[in-house]
């Protein structure tokens, strides 16, 4: 394998192993937003319950906390719109390269 | 820059330390409403001539270097893809990356800055994740903080001669981790500790981030490296327009 091939598949098990193997290792746990860590040390920190001064504005046009499954879905959306323009930049690229050679030649 | 440009310039650092409103406020980790109002003004007061900045610079690239467009879109998305993978760490909770050391290696960390608080719009308006209010904090630390850490480190370790892929690993990386050290200490700001005050607290709260976040931090680490050996490997003359590879 060339010198190159051997750093990206490396790399890329590396990636996969730092993020799935907690998963695995660590049973039951709940995985929650580290976000809400720090809510709760704020609570710990100030030794009572700390009352946001002003929520989402989305949680207020709703009333309510965004439901789970669409707060995925907008996470998706998220992904997606980015994966999109980064698979099109790479497929620009590398088309360019493959056919600008091909008609030197 | 311009006259002109530098009379905008100029004029929103007036208006951002002066006026102090920071409508641009914006939010990575820091909780709506979690920070006191005084503090939310502030933070936003400091992003805005970094933003301001930034969004000279893209105007810049997109007037003189065309063909680089592609790739500030691609560092734009980037930061899209990246902040929204929420990834289980060894501490048994989740957390994402931020995704901007990739932008502020290839453009600068001010052009960074306008990248990472679109995202954070997105994400405060959209997912109620972070806020409007912590909006300017949150841009501080995730797009200003970070990007400023890891740009600062790639240029450094370049004079030093650290192996490129190398570099880029360790800027975005530390990046990465300097964007929650951040975090943390603007939420011991807000909230001191009752014995040992804020920088007590500030350990606390490092506590909580740093374990999540170093594994994930050596992801985005790995990744960045990656999208750049790709780039190297198709987009060389879009690199080279840019400066990145101008030593070859």
């Amino acid at each position: 394998m060339r010198n190159k091939t051997k750093i990206v598949v490396l790399s890329l098990v590396l990636v996969l192993l730092l993020a799935v193997v907690p998963l695995f290792v660590l049973k039951g746990a709940a995985f929650g937003g580290s976000d809400d860590a720090g809510s709760q040390m704020v609570e710990q920190i100030r030794g009572e319950a700390y009352e946001p001064w002003f929520t989402p504005v989305l949680e207020q046009v709703i009333g309510g906390e965004l439901p789970g499954e669409i707060e995925s879905l907008l996470f998706c959306v998220q992904t997606g719109i980015g994966v999109g323009v980064i698979a099109y930049g790479f497929g620009y690229l590398v088309a360019r390269k493959k056919y600008s050679k091909a008609e030197k030649e | 820059m311009t006259r002109n440009e530098k009379k905008v310039f100029v004029l929103s650092v007036v208006f951002g330390a002066v006026l102090c409103v920071p409508q641009n406020a914006f939010a990575m980790h820091i909780m709506e409403g979690y920070l006191p109002p005084l503090h939310c003004v502030f933070w936003g007061a400091v992003c805005i001539p970094f933003l301001a900045g930034g969004v000279i610079s893209i105007r810049h690239t997109i007037q003189r270097r065309r063909k680089a467009l592609l790739l500030l879109a691609m560092a734009g998305a980037f930061i899209f893809v990246i902040s929204s993978l929420k990834i289980p760490s060894v501490t048994g909770s989740c957390s994402h990356m931020t995704g901007t050391g990739l932008a502020a290696i290839l453009f600068g960390p001010v052009a960074a800055s306008v990248l990472g608080i679109i995202v954070l719009v997105f994400q405060a308006v959209l997912l109620a994740h972070g806020g409007l209010t912590s909006l300017g904090a949150n841009t501080f630390s995730m797009a200003i903080a970070g990007p400023l850490l890891s740009w600062g480190l790639y240029k450094l370790g370049k004079k030093c001669r650290i192996p490129r892929l190398a570099n880029i690993f360790i800027a975005a990386t530390l990046g990465d981790l300097f964007t929650y050290c951040v975090t943390s200490l603007q939420l011991a700001l807000a909230n001191p500790s009752v014995e040992g005050g804020n920088a007590a607290s500030a350990v606390k709260f490092l506590g909580v981030f740093a374990p999540t976040q170093l594994p994930l931090a050596v992801i985005e680490g790995i990744l960045t490296m990656l999208i750049i050996l790709g780039l190297e490997s198709y987009a060389e003359p879009e690199l080279r327009e840019i400066g990145f590879l101008e030593e070859i």
